[in-house]
């Protein structure tokens, strides 16, 4: 018997109960189903949660100054002045791993413009900073490492800043806002960021260059700390040893002395988190596939019932002579034809539940193929694996008896 | 002289229930040839039916020959045997046998599927061939559920025919049915007997044996009578039982 035959034969049979078939597929259906949804749900909340970090500059390093300690007494984080501008140039210059580096000053003033004034920190910072922090301009434009040279007035502000200031909408670029008794122009407006993992507002924030900071506001040759971007992702671990190396060359402190600084990667944190959300993903996966295991339960169970109910038609067949394999082929085609119809609908089910998943959940629509293509091998061995029994069962009828079974 | 369609020589099938060994067969001879119409008649018990599945190669002896068509199944093993069927033998059952929700025309070629020398178009063809010859060419596309009991014995005797075997067997193909019904069964019988197929009629009603050429007898698995016998026109008597009606009417 060729496998047109067997595939005609087995496709007729299940026609002929239309509901058991139905019933038993939707088995099948519920465990592909959950089994797609779960991945791909779990994929894009790790995409999800990689993005958010990703945002905040997921290859960001920052560095800063080690506490100090004067008389015994902790001074508190960032307290020691060791950063400065040999620091920056030779981080500028001597790297392999890092892409930009940006100083941070950072104090704080009343704004006033007109009628209106706003107290925010005030960053002083070189023009990488906007890339090392993912930071976008919406209008204007960012100052230049000119403007840092001549400690210029100028100024980039967040969206917040500009809200409560220029309450009337006028276009702040080229206003001139006193930051306490100093004037500044503003020369551009950031894109707003929203607020952060911690629920700060990353739009309220006024970026000046540093040695106009340094200079005119703080009169300092130091900075707060300094921030850097790896070259990627997966370069920040040895972008941050790069650091370290130099900066306790400058620093001159030998052997196992203490860094007089101390740096942080946002790439321990990503790892973390995604890895957690892996986990999650595996453990629905597997939770689904038990859904899949109770459906080709179902298989085996309906295909028995077949088997037992067509005793006679067995009998008859091997009467006209069907071979023991023929029969075994018809119920095991029958029981993979029954999981593969299944698994495709599952399968489709599972990609509109993610879809709606995605949506009402606000996160990126995955689709997984690793998962479908798993799936539908699944559904293969599933129907192969628990059509086999009853198939066997089947082919191993003795003709005379099944003719006569009632 | 006609060749010999099968043979069988001491043939004995004893089975083994519980610790007991039961004798279904004692020891039986017989050659049935080419162009024969034989009955074989026994009371229950009397072995007829373990015969038959030997006959139909479903079963094999425990001591003695059986050779069909110049085949001794001696040796066969069960993938053989049921090649042998396939192509050798036509099964007649008495309650038909027919698979449900399947055609008629699908219900006859189901032989042929399991023969892949033959190809879809030639298995149809065949197929329609057969049901004509039963004279059934307008009910092809019929489900069982939609044909009388004599119908639905004429499409499992098209089966039977549609691998042109060596030997048609019908296991008590009359036991099912109306004694006019039977009659005119029977009658396609002597039909297809007169067109030279080798028919063995397994049966307990002495009357429908009358209509064969030769009646084989056997009690307690062992042959008590074997010979050719009078046969009797199953049309004929059809018509007999016509006129009886019309005669109480």
């Amino acid at each position: 018997m060729n496998i047109g035959n067997l595939i005609k034969i087995a496709f007729n049979s299940l026609f002929r109960n239309k509901m058991r078939t139905a019933l038993t597929m939707l088995g099948i259906i519920i465990g592909i189903a959950s089994v797609i949804a779960m991945v791909s749900i779990g994929q894009a909340s790790t995409q999800s949660v990689k993005g958010q970090l990703s945002s905040m500059g997921s290859n960001m390093i920052m560095i800063m100054p080690a506490r100090q300690h004067r008389g015994g007494v902790d001074m508190g984080m960032s307290s020691s002045k060791s950063l400065d501008n040999k620091d920056l140039e030779s981080l500028r210059k001597g790297t392999q791993y890092v892409a930009a580096v940006s100083p941070n000053v950072s104090t704080s003033k009343q704004l006033i413009y007109g009628n209106n004034n706003h107290s925010c920190s005030i960053s002083g910072v070189a023009p990488s900073y906007l890339d090392i922090r993912k930071y976008g301009l919406k209008e204007g434009a960012m100052f230049t490492d000119d403007d840092v040279k001549r400690y210029n007035k100028v100024c980039v502000v967040g969206q917040t800043v500009v809200e409560s200031l220029f309450t009337n909408g006028e276009n702040p670029i080229g206003k001139t806002v006193r930051f306490g008794s100093i004037p500044m122009t503003i020369i551009g407006v950031l894109e707003s960021k929203g607020q952060n993992g911690m629920g700060d507002d990353q739009d309220d924030i006024v970026l000046a260059p540093y040695t106009t900071i340094q200079k005119r506001f703080l009169g300092i040759t130091y900075f707060n700390m300094m921030f850097a971007s790896a070259t990627s992702e997966e370069e920040s671990e040895l972008a941050a040893t790069e650091i370290t190396y130099i900066l306790r060359a400058n620093h001159g402190i030998k052997g196992t002395d203490d860094d007089d600084f101390e740096i942080r990667t946002q790439e321990e944190l990503v790892s973390t988190m995604s890895s957690i959300s892996k986990t999650m993903t595996v453990l629905l996966a597997a939770i689904a596939s038990i859904s899949l295991i109770v459906g080709g339960i179902g298989i085996m169970n309906i295909m028995y019932v077949t088997v037992t109910e067509r005793t006679k038609e067995i009998g008859l067949r091997m009467a006209v002579g069907a071979h023991k394999r023929d029969i075994k082929m018809q119920f095991l085609c029958e029981s993979v034809i029954l999981s593969l119809i299944g698994g495709l609908v599952g399968i489709i089910f599972g990609l509109i539940i993610s879809f709606l998943a995605s949506k009402l959940l606000n996160m990126p629509y995955v689709v997984s193929e690793s998962a479908i293509i798993i799936s539908f091998l699944v559904c293969a061995m599933t129907g192969i694996f628990f059509g086999w029994y009853p198939a066997k069962k089947a082919a191993n009828m003795d003709p005379i008896s099944a003719l006569r079974y009632e | 002289m006609a060749k010999d369609i099968l043979k069988i020589e001491k043939l004995e099938r004893i089975f083994r229930v519980g610790s007991e060994d039961v004798h279904a067969l004692r020891g039986i001879s017989f050659t049935i040839t080419e162009g024969e119409f034989v009955s074989i008649m026994g009371t229950s018990g009397s072995g007829k039916s373990t015969l038959l599945n030997i006959l139909g190669c479903l079963d094999t002896p425990s001591a003695g020959d059986y050779i069909i068509d110049g085949v001794s199944i001696k040796s066969l093993n069960n993938n053989e045997l049921s090649t042998l069927r396939n192509r050798k033998i036509g099964f007649v059952f008495q309650n038909y046998n027919l698979l449900a929700r399947t055609t008629a025309i699908e219900n006859v070629e189901l032989p042929l599927f399991y023969n892949s020398d033959i190809p879809a178009k030639e298995r149809r063809d065949r197929a329609i061939e057969a049901l004509k010859l039963v004279g059934l060419e307008k009910r092809m596309e019929h489900m069982p559920n939609q044909l009388s009991g004599g119908q639905q014995q004429r499409v499992a005797i098209a089966r039977a025919l549609v691998n042109d075997p060596v030997i048609v067997l019908a296991d008590e193909a009359t036991g099912n049915l109306d004694t006019r019904t039977s009659y005119e069964i029977m009658s396609l019988f002597q039909d297809l007997h007169e067109k030279g197929k080798t028919i063995a009629f397994v049966t307990h009603e002495p009357d429908i044996a009358t209509f064969t050429t030769r009646k084989i007898k056997l009690r307690d698995g062992q042959i008590i009578e074997d010979e050719p016998i009078e046969t009797q026109s199953a049309m004929a008597a059809l018509q007999a039982i016509d006129a009886q009606k019309e005669d109480t009417i």
